[in-house]
């Protein structure tokens, strides 16, 4: 087993009369690529916002790559190398995709220089090759406000890669793109994430998705994880197949 | 770009030649030049979508800078009182802006405006400081060593400014482009996303904040020379408002707007003033109305055509 690189522990979060989340805790190692599954409501997003810093619980603790990041604000928690995109994509929706990608690569590069135009940054061709991993080349001078909903979501997943996160978490982020591309979009992803032996978390409700591309699976149930195991296991697991397959997928 | 410089150098041949063609318009020139550089730090901050509704307090912490320095026979020379002014306004724009960058919205548009009116209280009530509202004189200094007479003086003063105002301008619009600038856009567009880039929001909005500070310091530095006398009115709220209406008056989509808007803005005082004395404010009221429905985008984007600026156009 390869090097542990997060893990949460006992997470616990109410909002008022909800529990979302509700004693979480995964351990998560390097290169594992980790399909979280399960029911609307079940708390998978919330467990993201508690690894990124979105929100703080209200009890346990996480660690990346052995340091307590629980306090942290989401920026720290990205300069230590999490990056994540977002079931609603996250984007600066009045520039390009170009410019959002540029200013990523700002971000991680820290060039801030009032002398350098960001569309001459020297790091261009590398940000038409995220472009590229996510098939979306020719939209690169579009305004992302003019782009559906699908594409914005897969830029939003360049926009994340473009930080070169040790641990990425991806919410949901095939929702929005259509069913023959999806297997596309998710091999360039995995080739991308294998280059730069980048760990991934995502959330999933597409099970030949989750068959294909998960290394482990976890279903989230009432704020924590109710199963565990590899993809096989759990899809075929009877309560699985009846409460979440069944049911929420 | 291309229609922005042409814009640009279209404005700035025109403010060559004026001033030489009709003298009695210099001062009024280097006064909307004065406020078309505070309403460019304006500028610089609307587009992290905050207003500051108290600019003037940069305006006139320089002004009254200049005017103490020039009372006390302090550096009575144009070419350093200007800067050290402009340089004081941007240690003060640090100071009061480590604390109103934590603030977004209407509570940064409202502290920049309660700064600005307790430094105005200030200037009222030091009276054996700071000449209460009578304001302090200011004695016409040197220009690179030499006494000049007021004629002379405000030519120079003018053409100084106006090339300030290049630099200024095109110094700004550098900065707009630079990833910094586009960083400053992503506060209004998302600042969540900006936050998962690594990035300090607060740090950008700092360094627009002191940038504006800095650009509403040397309009200040400038009008004290010009009038030769300062008062407390630079400070007030009024004096704050006219900046943002400026700003929008011209539009924000290029750095040639505020100029536009504040060439525009005199023009409608002075005329104001003297066909309409008593309801001149009421007169820009409507001039705004008219710009909010039926130019959102200002002059400036009458002239161009263009969106407002982060529309990646």
């Amino acid at each position: 087993m390869s090097a542990l690189i997060l893990e949460a522990r006992d997470l616990e979060l109410r909002f008022g009369g909800v529990q979302a989340a509700n004693g979480a805790s995964l351990k998560v190692h390097a290169n594992e690529r980790i399909a979280i599954i399960g029911p609307n409501g079940a708390g998978k997003t919330t467990f993201i916002n508690l690894c990124t810093g979105y929100l703080k619980p209200q009890a346990g603790r996480v660690f990346f790559g052995g340091s307590d990041i629980t306090a942290l604000s989401p920026r720290a928690i990205t300069r230590l190398g999490v990056g994540r995109s977002f079931q609603i994509p996250q984007l600066f929706l009045e520039n390009t995709v170009i410019e959002n990608l540029l200013l990523a690569l700002s971000a991680r590069e820290r060039t801030w220089s009032p002398f350098l135009r960001l569309d001459r940054h020297p790091k261009t061709e590398e940000m038409w090759a995220l472009l590229d991993i996510v098939g979306l080349k020719d939209a690169g001078r579009r305004v992302v406000r003019e782009l559906p909903e699908g594409m914005r979501k897969l830029i939003d997943i360049a926009v994340a890669l473009a930080l070169e996160p040790k641990l990425i978490f991806m919410d949901e982020p095939t929702s929005g793109v259509s069913s023959h591309e999806k297997f596309q979009v998710m091999d360039t992803l995995t080739r991308a994430l294998d280059a730069r032996a980048t760990t991934a978390i995502f959330v999933e409700h597409d099970m030949d998705v989750v068959a294909r591309y998960a290394s482990r699976v976890a279903v989230w149930a009432g704020g924590r994880i109710a199963h565990e195991g590899t993809p096989d296991e759990i899809l075929n697991h009877p309560e699985v197949r009846e409460t979440v397959i069944g049911v929420g997928v | 770009m291309a229609r922005q410089l042409i814009i640009g150098a279209g404005l700035l041949a025109a403010l060559i030649i004026f001033p030489l063609l009709s003298p009695w318009s210099t001062v009024i020139l280097t006064v909307a030049l004065c406020e078309g550089l505070a309403a460019l730090g304006i500028l610089v901050l609307l587009r992290a979508g905050q207003v500051s509704f108290g600019h003037g307090l940069y305006f006139a912490f320089s002004a009254y800078v200049v005017a103490f320095m020039a009372a006390a026979r302090f550096g009575h020379e144009v070419l350093i009182l200007v800067p050290v002014a402009t340089a004081a306004s941007g240690l003060l724009a640090a100071l009061v802006g480590l604390f109103v960058v934590r603030y977004r919205a209407i509570f940064f548009g409202m502290l920049n405006l309660a700064i600005s009116m307790v430094f105005f209280s200030l200037l009222e009530k030091l009276f054996s400081i700071t000449g209460g509202a009578d304001g302090k004189r200011v004695p016409r200094p040197t220009l690179a060593g030499i006494s000049l007479e007021r004629a002379e003086f405000e030519l120079w003063i003018f053409y100084i400014t106006l090339g300030l105002a290049v630099l200024a301008a095109l110094g700004v619009a550098r900065y707009l482009l630079s990833p910094g600038g586009k960083a400053l856009e992503a506060i209004k567009s998302n600042e969540t996303r900006l936050e998962y880039l690594g990035v300090s929001s607060r740090k950008v909005l700092f360094g627009a904040y002191v940038l504006s500070g800095l650009l509403a310091g040397l309009g200040g530095a400038v009008i004290a020379l010009v009038s030769g006398h300062v008062t407390p009115e630079l400070a007030y709220w009024v004096r704050s408002g006219e900046f943002v209406f400026i700003a929008i008056l011209g539009g924000v989509g290029g750095v040639v707007g505020p100029f536009l808007g504040a060439l525009m803005f005199q023009i409608i005082r002075g005329y104001a003033a003297v066909y309409a004395p008593e309801t001149w404010h009421a007169v820009l009221g409507v001039m705004l109305l008219v710009i909010i429905f039926f130019a959102p985008n200002g002059l400036y984007g009458l002239m161009t055509g263009r969106k407002p600026a982060g529309t990646g156009q």
